[in-house]
């Protein structure tokens, strides 16, 4: 695999003549690069006119608030409620996707006729479709079916999730030799035994990418949740941060601030801890999307 | 085999096809039917004919931001590829730290849209008070913001495709071209640009279709500020939703006209970036 090759593993045709003078500029730049999330972690802890005014500024004796900001932010938001709710909509909605769309797209994929072929066709057709054109009748059949809630929301991204989970799974199973599957039904294993004992163990590389790209994007979702969810009852994080800036004009940046930062820190710690597999799922979803 | 699997179409498709339909089939045709219709919730439709769409064409708050998204989306594709493109160059040479590199070049994607705009806005605000200006004194400055913001999220991302695209190239092609004497460009322009078409194809896929549907970021950026003058479509038609009362059909027909744009944009880029691929 080329990408599993180590850094300074490259064939001589490829190497960069002073690479040192490459280090240097790379490192300034990833500097750089952080430093927008570090200014808003140093502003987290500052009082609010000194935030605005100064934001450039590190914290001193005058403009330094300790946790307060958080401690704020944390009361005002009910942050951790809405913590929660992401955290329930974002692994149900991923558990639920990767477990029903693997099967459909299995049924697809080995049975053929009329109907599988319309089905494919519709969640390739779905993938280009914008949500700004399904939003409104979508927002409003969810609050008919009474899905405004944590757990009728994840049914309503299986839904709307659905076409591109399906055309990832179905490319993989295409790869799949036929002679396994029919080897396992010959023995006696029913379509689920199969599908469960021989077909899911091997696309794990496919789930892993799937996962990962839904994942990013229900955990970042603000529309959505936004139009669907009963919000007097439920909030996620993406929510909770757009209701701080509240009416006209009038935004405490010093509990935004907070509140950004604990809506960076997870995922921060979550990249940190899975980034080969993200990366490496960013890839695998992109050659075959 | 087919026929002892097809009896388990309840069990296999239904559970996704059930959420499909609901989810985004019968919205789907609802919103084309709406579009035709005057109506404040989806009970209470009434068959106008083609009211809505001459209604949306005089509508200078769609036209404007028509035209802005148009813009920043060309600017966007530009700059996000050409950058993320050289950097990855850069990263397939061997540097030391690369996977560093890359992992803090990728980093801001797995931040959200609304979480990101905000970011920005108290640093460029920072910076622009310097110049007593704000991202909200003309569109302009909300224009480029977006675009600065949008680089920042979307560099990493295209660039670990491309990194992966450029290690596929075969050494033998490089070292082939520099025996036969091919100064840099030369091999830049016909080895290595032909060779990564597919990831090209991706990749400008992938900032089109961002860039034009971008909601959260210009929401949380400028929110369309200086009165909707940095307002692009998908914010457009949110607001012609939710905050004109009696638009509801206007922005259902806008929306529908934002589908028909997004799938030709897509269906043409598709077309011209992949009749340039070469065979393997």
């Amino acid at each position: 695999m080329a990408q599993k090759r180590e850094e300074n593993q490259v064939s001589a045709v490829r190497r960069a003549k002073h690479g040192w003078i490459y280090t240097i500029v790379f490192s300034i730049l990833s500097a750089a690069w952080l430093y927008p999330v570090c200014l808003v972690a140093i502003n987290a802890f500052k009082k609010k006119a000194f935030i605005t005014r100064d934001p450039f500024l590190l914290p001193d004796e005058r403009s330094f608030f300790g946790f307060r900001n958080f401690v704020n932010g944390v009361e005002k938001t009910d942050f951790f409620s809405a913590a929660v709710n992401s955290v329930i909509i974002t692994v149900g909605s991923v558990a639920v996707i990767l477990l029903c769309t693997s099967m459909c797209a299995w049924y697809l994929t080995r049975v053929h006729d009329k109907l599988t072929a319309a089905i494919y066709t519709l969640c390739l057709f779905s993938m280009i479709v914008p949500f700004q054109m399904v939003m409104f009748p979508l927002s409003k059949l969810a609050n008919m079916m009474r899905l405004s809630n944590p757990v009728g929301i994840i049914l309503v991204y299986l839904g709307f999730g659905a076409g591109l989970s399906v055309f990832m799974f179905c490319g993989f199973v295409k790869s799949i030799p036929l002679e396994i599957e029919e080897a396992a039904m010959i023995d006696g294993c029913t379509p689920l035994q199969t599908f469960f004992g021989v077909v899911f163990p091997i696309m794990k590389p496919t789930t892993i990418t799937v996962a990962i790209l839904q994942a990013m994007w229900i955990w970042n979702d603000y529309l959505l949740p936004y139009l669907v969810l009963d919000l007097k009852k439920y909030k996620t994080i993406p929510i909770v941060i757009q209701y701080l800036k509240g009416g006209y004009g009038a935004v405490d940046w010093g509990t935004m601030m907070a509140m950004l930062v604990l809506a960076i820190l997870p995922v921060i710690v979550f990249y940190t801890a899975c980034q080969q597999y993200i990366i490496q799922g960013v890839v695998a979803g992109a050659v075959k999307g | 085999m087919e026929k002892s699997i097809r009896k388990y179409f309840p069990v296999f498709v239904l559970p996704t096809f059930a959420a499909f339909t609901a989810g985004f089939i019968l919205p789907f045709l609802m919103g084309i039917g709406l579009s035709f219709c005057r109506f404040t919730t989806v009970t209470d439709a009434e068959f106008i004919g083609l009211g809505n769409y001459t209604k949306i064409i005089s509508d200078a708050t769609f036209v404007h931001a028509l035209w802005f998204t148009a813009l920043f989306t060309i600017v966007s594709v530009i700059t996000i590829n050409v950058l993320a493109f050289a950097i990855a160059m850069l990263l397939t040479k061997g540097i030391r730290g690369t996977n560093l590199f890359r992992t803090v070049f990728f980093m801001p994607n797995l931040i959200g849209g609304i979480v990101l705009g905000y970011i920005w806005q108290i640093l460029l605000n920072g910076i622009l008070e310097n110049f007593g200006k704000t991202l909200t004194y003309s569109s302009a400055y909300g224009f480029w913001g977006l675009i600065i913001l949008m680089n920042w999220q979307q560099i990493g991302y295209m660039m670990i495709i491309y990194i992966a695209g450029i290690q596929n190239i075969p050494d033998e092609l490089i070292e082939a071209a520099k025996m036969d004497g091919a100064p840099a460009g030369k091999l830049l322009f016909h080895v290595t640009i032909p060779m990564v078409m597919p990831s090209i194809t991706i990749c400008t896929f992938l900032t089109l279709t961002n860039s034009f549907k971008l909601f959260d970021q210009n929401l949380a950026l400028t929110a369309g500020e200086p009165s909707n003058r940095s307002q692009m479509l998908a914010l457009n038609i949110f607001e012609t939703f939710y905050s004109r009362s009696g638009w509801e059909g206007a922005g259902q027909a806008k929306a529908v006209v934002f589908f028909l744009i997004v799938a030709l944009i897509a269906v043409a880029q598709n077309r011209l970036t992949r009749s340039k691929e070469v065979q393997q």
